[in-house]
């Protein structure tokens, strides 16, 4: 009894010292080729760091993970992630996990409990998406007339309100870009293709419109196969900015059909881990939020490469 | 006396469904309502309830002038109701079933406690040893209905009306039934008990009511009505009375080997008990027996509705498949159920439509029937049953009862089947119609039809029959042949469980 | 006027008024080029876009016809795109791809159906179990990812064109012409109509209605799969979250618009299918309009509800018999005659 003690003790204080050892992680479920991407990469990167990572596919259910989250706890994991499917009710579940000293990073989405019952949360800022995807516009049409068109995701969610205040965000101040008009695609690429086609009738076949900004790449690829269907040139015609950075648009992008997009990156566990390594090894607190790069890819960055690197993500 | 009616009458369009009926209940007996379909015992219950509104008469309870508008009111004066379907919550615990509508209240709160003792002490005088949380559907049909009469004795406690009540229940739980009933009798409540087998009102009921075609017939102590009698009644024969011979069983019957059809223990469990049937050419047999005795069930068994479990059928030409209606009307037969509306007409389809219906069923739907052919039955139709419609695309819902019988019966006459069952086919169809019906039997006989023949006018089998079975309790009881066939015998047979009707079938 | 037309005016009454309004907002909604070999113009695009409702729609009549429902059209077109998808970008090629699909419609057909006629389940939720279960199956085959292919054959069926036609309108045409040739040149419709209004009766008539039945609900599969080989042709990929979502929804919306009774019995598949088109010209012409997107639904609702009110039992008739007076004829005269038969 004694010797499983010390046993146990000694392969704490090893495990201390070399990494962060088990991991427990309740993703949302696989509702999305990007949500899948997020599990994909959170498994390599735990692989990378010799993480031995516990998953748990809520699909979409919230009890599944406050029960998920309870046998983390119960298994004695080090760290937990969470990425979490709605924003209420995890005040008591993260509270055990405090009592435990069991830190708990967020995922993609935030809480609305108290900053002290979570380590961080790590996400991306999706006005700050819009606004590079705003800024690319301003920088690469200059001081020439751009009517924009813009597809938006779906009405009243969180993702399209705030892209297309980052986007508005950054073409302010500059009166020769406009956006002409604006509708839900609901980010699927059929909306996105029947929305373009409206826009193509409406805007004289599409020679009044010099670009197209969609919240999301699934409508731009639609969109671009609506311009491409009414004898439109996508790419150079109209430019095409979107977000997300799926496969499926650097395509595009090899093609010419697209010119920019915005990453969002599933990555999410890379700066998590990274996080709670600094904070196990000496105790160093970080923010509460902690930022992913939006970054911004456009025809020069080997758009081929880029889909060969993420199309067996799970995408 | 507790209730009095006096003259209470009640047409409906073509028809008076109550013709100044009288009828008194009074408190502390079982008063039984006797009739056939059609008689207008639940237009009485339903005038009584509030359902229907009277158009003349007088209604007394307990000596005040009443007029119930709706269900409601009618519990309120005193007059409770129980169908023979359960009109109770089954997912509710029976607790609950009870106090519906009046629970106890603690705070605004159902007070549970309050609830479970009121619904025992309701239950108390019943002698079921019921869980009252229990959900009422966990229990059987007859501690439901039991459920049901003590709720309507609890919110009326004056006039009980049981509509049916024993339909579905075993013996002992009809025995349940009846204890209770007396029980409640005693207390002073006027039962109205309305059942279709008479054993049962012999059994239970201390007077009884006889209505026929919207009339009052009798009303008698249970004691002093002689069985036949009470029969006779309800058919509306008088034994003594000589009834004229029908015109066609002079003849005498096929010998057996010249039959067409032959039906060995044909039956079905729960339905009809196992028979023997041979029919044969042109032959009309007719079936006759109180409603609920077997002669629906017997039509349904003969045409794969509810198809045998046991017995075979067989033609000339070999033994038959009757699975179904489909391998029914393939071996040539056809079926007029009692209940057009709801298995006869197809309300939304015109006359042509309905008429080619089991025709273009037999083609298949690949071959379909040219329209002029339709155009031409329908024609011929409509001008040989004389069936009265602005043209043959008007919906059969439009029609009259009596014409809608008659598009059935074109129906099946289109696919000239070798047997065709006909289930009451004069029930509710007016003096004129009625006459062409039976002239139409005549006539498709003399071309070789075999036909059966259900019907609760006794003068209708004997002007057409060549035979006439008896049916009662789920059994072929009494064959008559020749001149056996009068009223009065088929009374006697369906009267007298031990009368010598002729030979047994 | 030929009974068939007097069936399907007041759709085209309606249609024409849509249309009319939405010129009013866009004046070049009936403005029709021709380009590059096909036509192009806001009412080409109805008539494209609306391919999917109006295929649905031609099988949920036909099921609605028989007093049932079918709520699992949409998810049964994701499983089909996905089927087509899986079969192209395995390389199988056209016919075999077209062929998974339609065979994988049947099948949801037949599940439907059995479960209809054989176990007698209530349709609504009989087809409810597919109408979940069915986009689970889809993301089984595309893996949970949009299934994208490069196949010019394929996408043929979603941007081609037909003698300058759309090919989705081509096939949407096509299909209605087909069912109703189908139905109306054989005895099927009377026949569906007659277990849609009394099954009992129709099955004593000898009616196989058991058959019938599964048969309906497949032609309702068959529909739907060529919905979803349309909306995945489009895309050129099977996006099985969101192919065909509540589309179900629009198809019994054409079919009540389209005059038909959700009890079942009478049916005509031309009402349906310009019930389908009446849905699309609002769609489209919210679009094209340029309202704000928060209002679409809104305006799409009210719309819809003016439509169905204008259309009421209550109401039509007495419209009808204004119309009538209008013109001279004796109302009372047909009335009277068949009251005193």
């Amino acid at each position: 009894m004694i010797k499983t003690l010390l046993a146990t003790a000694a392969a704490v204080s090893l495990g201390a010292a070399a990494q962060a050892q088990t991991i427990g992680f309740s993703q949302i479920g696989s509702e999305s080729g990007w949500r899948a991407a997020e599990t994909t990469l959170t498994r390599q990167q735990a692989e990378e760091r010799g993480i031995d990572l516990r998953f748990s596919d809520a699909q979409q259910r919230q009890e599944n993970q406050i029960a998920a989250i309870r046998s983390f706890i119960a298994q004695g994991v080090d760290a937990i992630l969470l990425a979490p499917v709605v924003a209420t009710g995890w005040d008591s579940v993260l509270e055990e996990a405090q009592e435990a000293e069991i830190p708990v990073v967020l995922l993609d989405r935030q809480v609305d409990s108290s900053e002290d019952l979570y380590l961080t949360a790590v996400g991306s800022d999706l006005v700050h998406e819009g606004e590079v995807a705003g800024q690319w516009l301003v920088d690469t049409v200059g001081d020439d007339e751009c009517r924009v068109v813009e597809l938006q995701g779906t009405t009243g969610s969180s993702p399209a309100i705030d892209r297309k205040t980052g986007f508005e965000n950054a073409i302010e101040g500059h009166d020769n870009i406009e956006i002409v008009r604006s509708q839900t695609g609901d980010f699927t690429r059929t909306g996105g293709k029947e929305v373009m086609e409206s826009f193509l009738q409406a805007e004289g076949g599409g020679g009044e419109i010099c670009a197209l900004y969609a919240h999301n790449d699934d409508m731009a690829i639609g969109a671009i196969q609506a311009m491409k269907e009414a004898g439109v040139n996508p790419g150079e015609d109209v430019l095409v900015v979107s977000i997300d950075a799926v496969p499926d648009i650097f395509q595009a992008m090899a093609n010419g059909d697209a010119n920019a997009t915005v990453e969002l990156t599933p990555n999410m566990a890379g700066p998590a881990f990274d996080a709670l390594e600094a904070y196990m090894e000496d105790g160093t607190e970080p923010e509460k939020f902690i930022q992913t790069e939006s970054k911004l890819y456009t025809q020069d960055d080997d758009p081929m490469a880029e889909y060969e690197a993420r199309k067996d993500l799970g995408y | 006396m507790l209730l009095t009616i006096r003259s209470l009458t009640k047409t409906f369009p073509g028809t008076r469904a109550l013709d100044a009926v009288d009828f008194d209940l009074r408190a502390g007996e079982v008063h039984a309502l006797l009739g056939e379909n059609g008689a207008g015992k639940s237009t009485l219950i339903k005038c009584l309830t509030g359902a229907y509104q009277r158009d003349e008469g007088e209604l007394h309870l307990d000596g005040a002038p009443i007029s119930p508008a709706s269900t409601q009111e009618a519990q309120a004066l005193g007059i409770g109701t129980v169908y023979q379907e359960v009109n109770l919550l089954p997912n509710l615990s029976v607790a609950e079933n009870l106090t519906f509508g009046r629970q106890p209240t603690r705070f605004g709160m159902i007070d549970q406690r309050a609830m479970r003792h009121q619904a025992e002490e309701l239950l108390s005088g019943y002698g079921l040893g019921v869980d009252v949380r229990r959900d009422l559907g966990s229990y059987s049909v007859a501690v439901q209905q039991l459920v049901a009469i003590a709720r309507a004795v609890a919110l009326s406690g004056k006039v009980l009306i049981l509509d049916e009540p024993t339909a579905s229940l075993d013996a002992r739980e009809t025995a349940m039934l009846f204890d209770v009933m007396r029980g409640l009798r005693d207390r002073g409540l006027g039962i109205v008990f309305i059942s279709h087998f008479l054993d049962q009102v012999y059994e239970v009921a201390d007077r009884a009511t006889v209505l026929r075609n919207g009339q009052r017939i009798v009303t008698e102590e249970t004691a002093r009505l002689d069985r036949l009698r009470l029969i006779e009644h309800m058919l509306g024969h008088e034994l003594e009375e000589q009834t004229t011979e029908g015109a066609r069983h002079a003849a005498q019957p096929a010998a057996p080997d010249e039959r067409a059809l032959h039906f060995d223990g044909f039956g079905r469990r729960g339905k009809i008990e196992p028979f023997d049937l041979s029919i044969g050419r042109g032959e009309v047999v007719g079936l006759a027996g109180l409603l609920g005795a077997g002669r629906t069930e017997t039509a349904e068994v003969l045409f794969g509705v509810h198809p045998a479990q046991s017995g075979t059928a067989r033609a000339p030409e070999g033994p038959l498949d009757l699975g179904n209606p489909r391998a029914a009307i393939a071996a040539g037969f056809g079926f007029a159920p009692e209940d057009r509306k709801t298995d006869g007409i197809v309300a939304d389809l015109s006359v042509r439509e309905n008429i080619a219906l089991a025709l273009q069923a037999r083609r298949g739907w690949a071959r379909p029937l040219p329209r002029a052919e339709q155009n031409r039955l329908a024609e011929h139709y409509i001008q040989r049953l004389d069936i009265r419609t602005s043209d043959a695309e008007k919906a059969v819902g439009d029609l009259s009862g009596g014409n809608q019988q008659k598009v059935v019966l074109a129906r099946w006459l289109a696919m000239n089947p070798r047997f065709f069952i006909l289930d009451e086919p004069t029930r509710g169809i007016d003096v004129g119609a009625h006459a062409e019906i039976l002239r139409l039997i005549e006539e498709v006989t003399e071309d070789g039809m075999s036909i059966l023949v259900i019907s609760s006018e006794l003068e209708e089998l004997v002007a057409v029959a060549d035979r006439v079975i008896v049916v009662r309790d789920r059994r072929h009881v009494a064959e008559l042949t020749g001149t056996e066939i009068a009223t009065d015998r088929i009374v006697r047979a369906i009267a007298a469980p031990d009368a010598k009707a002729g030979e047994a079938a | 006027m030929p009974q068939a037309i007097r069936r399907v005016l007041p759709q085209l009454l309606t249609l024409l008024a849509v249309i009319l309004l939405v010129s009013a907002f866009f004046p070049g909604f009936l403005q029709v080029d021709y380009e590059r070999g096909r036509l192009v113009g806001p009412i080409i695009d109805v008539i494209k876009r609306g391919a999917p409702v109006a295929l649905l729609a031609v099988g949920m009549t036909l099921v609605i016809a028989t007093r049932g429902i079918d709520l699992s059209v949409g998810a049964t077109m994701a499983i089909c795109g996905a089927c087509a998808a899986w079969a192209i970008s395995s390389g199988y090629g056209l016919i075999p791809a077209l062929a998974v699909a339609l065979a994988a419609g049947l099948l949801a057909g037949l599940w439907n159906g059995t479960l209809v006629a054989v176990f007698g389940i209530q349709p609504i939720v009989a087809t409810l179990i597919l109408m979940t279960a069915g986009r689970g199956v889809a993301q089984l085959i595309t893996e949970g990812r949009i299934l994208t292919f490069t196949h010019d054959g394929f996408a043929f069926f979603g941007s081609g064109a037909i003698l300058g036609l759309p090919a989705p309108a081509v096939i949407w045409v096509l299909a209605a012409i087909l069912f109703t040739l189908l139905v109306r040149r054989t005895a099927l419709g009377l026949l569906i109509e007659s277990i849609g209004i009394n099954r009992r009766a129709s099955t004593l008539a000898g009616i196989n209605s058991r058959v019938l039945l599964i048969a309906v609900y497949m032609a309702s599969g068959f529909c739907a799969a060529w919905a979803g080989i349309i909306a995945t042709a489009d895309i050129r990929g099977a996006d099985a979250n969101n192919s065909g979502l509540w589309l179900e929804l629009d198809a019994i919306l054409a079919v009540v618009i389209g005059g038909n009774s959700l009890l079942g019995g009478r049916f005509s598949i031309a009402a349906s299918v310009l019930g389908a088109m009446i849905i699309q010209a609002i769609d489209t012409g919210i679009l094209l309009a340029g309202f704000p997107s928060e209002f679409n639904l809104v305006i799409k609702a009210a719309l819809v509800l003016v439509i169905l009110v204008l259309q009421s039992p209550s109401l039509a008739p007495r419209m009808a018999r204004a119309a009538r007076r209008r013109r001279g004829t004796p109302v009372g005269r047909t009335a009277a005659r068949e009251a005193g038969e």
